[in-house]
């Protein structure tokens, strides 16, 4: 993990609208190295809209954000090579085998090598399926898939939206285990679930959105 | 600021590259149906006026040039749909790679893989129109220069039109405006090439024309990209 200590990511009286609704509205609050942050709400509150927001692809129409002190519209790449984004789509293509998949995104960051990957596919428990093309893997196991490209990204900020999402029993346990040893590491967690989650070794700060 | 052991721009190119060419080779029809199409469309003119030798010959410029450039605009649709849909294009822009970059790299394997193949087919139809053989070479040259500028123009109106369902229409009423001069440039020198004489003006028209799409269109592509992401 790369230079984690002193990592923040700050937001400071964010408000966003989008079409004629007001989703944020004077949103702050900071996460600093080795926290976890699960944010809470109805459907609809703006839990997405938010994670979307803070990777960068919607621009509050007022507010400040800022990673480690710097606001993030000044250093765009700096800030992107911290962040590993995992939206309510996979971003896997369906014709690719799961390890070309992985391969290609992580390879886009940094260099990485085979056994890195094949490791890293093993942990989230995908190692059998790693040369079947996407296409053909259940809901969970892409799931799974998507979440090692983020295990491989080094990047110090995860946000996650909705990262349970069609895993099974084992699946929910092994993942908390993946962000609780990032977040134990020095890493921030921001991440969106219905049911109640924990993270084991670590406090998992809850935000309400309304 | 991108990090020290990131990954440098022309390797970040050429994974996109590869990716784009392993996912057509995968996806074949993609690649095959615009050439189908192409040929089609080209011989309905025969068709659909008269095998005239003669009138073959005098329309063959015109008639390959509408084909391609119908053909290409098939293609378009796809090009950053698919990974608009699927997420991979918002990893794209989180990549800490350049965007612009990126997408310059995914429209030269769009370029390649929709614009080569209608290069490849173009002698055939040409015989088909009665086109003498000194000309052909010219026709190739002029398609592979056009097909390019097709492909980077495009690229401008397939990123502007990701935000908006079923636009391939809408895509068509954009692009086809500003493809004009390539259809002009590039029927002139097939039918100057085809009565004997010097094409080089239009060829190089068509090249500085290339030049100015490759230059300009990844930065309003990527503007695009980012306003459709939203």
């Amino acid at each position: 993990m790369a230079e984690t200590a002193g990592a923040a990511l700050e937001a400071d009286n964010l408000h966003l609208w989008r079409g004629a609704r007001h989703v944020l509205r004077g949103l702050s609050f900071r996460a600093v190295a080795a926290e976890a942050l699960h944010l809470r709400g109805p459907n609809g509150c703006g839990k997405t809209s938010l994670l979307r927001t803070l990777a960068g692809f919607l621009w509050p129409e007022e507010g400040r954000l800022s990673w480690c002190g710097r606001a993030i519209s000044a250093d765009r790449d700096g800030f992107n090579a911290a962040l590993a984004y995992l939206g309510h789509d996979n971003a896997l293509k369906a014709d690719l085998t799961a390890r070309e998949n992985i391969t290609f995104a992580t390879r886009l960051r940094h260099a990485t090598s085979a056994a890195d990957l094949s490791a890293t596919l093993e942990r989230l428990g995908v190692a059998a399926e790693a040369d079947l093309p996407v296409r053909v893997l259940s809901a969970g196991q892409r799931r799974r898939v998507a979440m090692a490209r983020i295990v491989l990204a080094r990047a110090s900020l995860w946000l996650l939206d909705e990262p349970f999402t069609n895993l099974d029993t084992d699946g929910i346990r092994d993942l908390s285990q993946i962000v609780a040893a990032h977040v134990a590491a020095g890493g921030i967690a921001i991440l969106t679930a219905h049911a109640d989650i924990s993270l084991p070794g670590v406090p998992l700060r809850p935000l309400e959105l309304t | 600021m991108s990090a020290p052991l990131g990954t440098g721009l022309m390797r970040a190119a050429w994974l996109v590259f590869e990716r784009d060419v392993r996912l057509a080779l995968r996806r074949w029809e993609q690649v095959s149906h615009p050439v189908v199409f192409f040929a089609m469309v080209a011989t309905l003119f025969p068709l659909a006026l008269s095998p005239e030798p003669a009138l073959l010959r005098s329309i063959a410029p015109g008639v390959v040039w509408v084909a391609a450039l119908l053909s290409s605009l098939l293609a378009l649709d796809a090009l950053f749909r698919a990974d608009l849909e699927d997420g991979t294009l918002e990893q794209l822009l989180l990549s800490g790679q350049p965007l612009g970059w990126l997408l310059l790299s995914k429209t030269l394997a769009h370029w390649l893989l929709s614009g080569l193949p209608l290069v490849v087919t173009a002698p055939l139809i040409a015989v088909t129109f009665a086109v003498p053989a000194k000309a052909v070479g010219t026709l190739m040259t002029a398609l592979f220069l056009g097909s390019g500028v097709l492909s980077f123009l495009g690229a401008v109106g397939a990123a502007l039109t990701l935000g908006s369902r079923r636009s391939s229409v809408l895509l068509s009423l954009l692009v086809l405006p500003l493809a004009m001069p390539v259809l002009i440039f590039g029927a002139r020198a097939t039918d100057l090439a085809m009565h004997g004489q010097a094409a080089n003006g239009p060829l190089l028209l068509l090249t500085a024309l290339l030049i100015l799409s490759l230059t300009l269109s990844p930065l309003a592509a990527s503007a695009a990209v980012r306003i459709s992401l939203e």
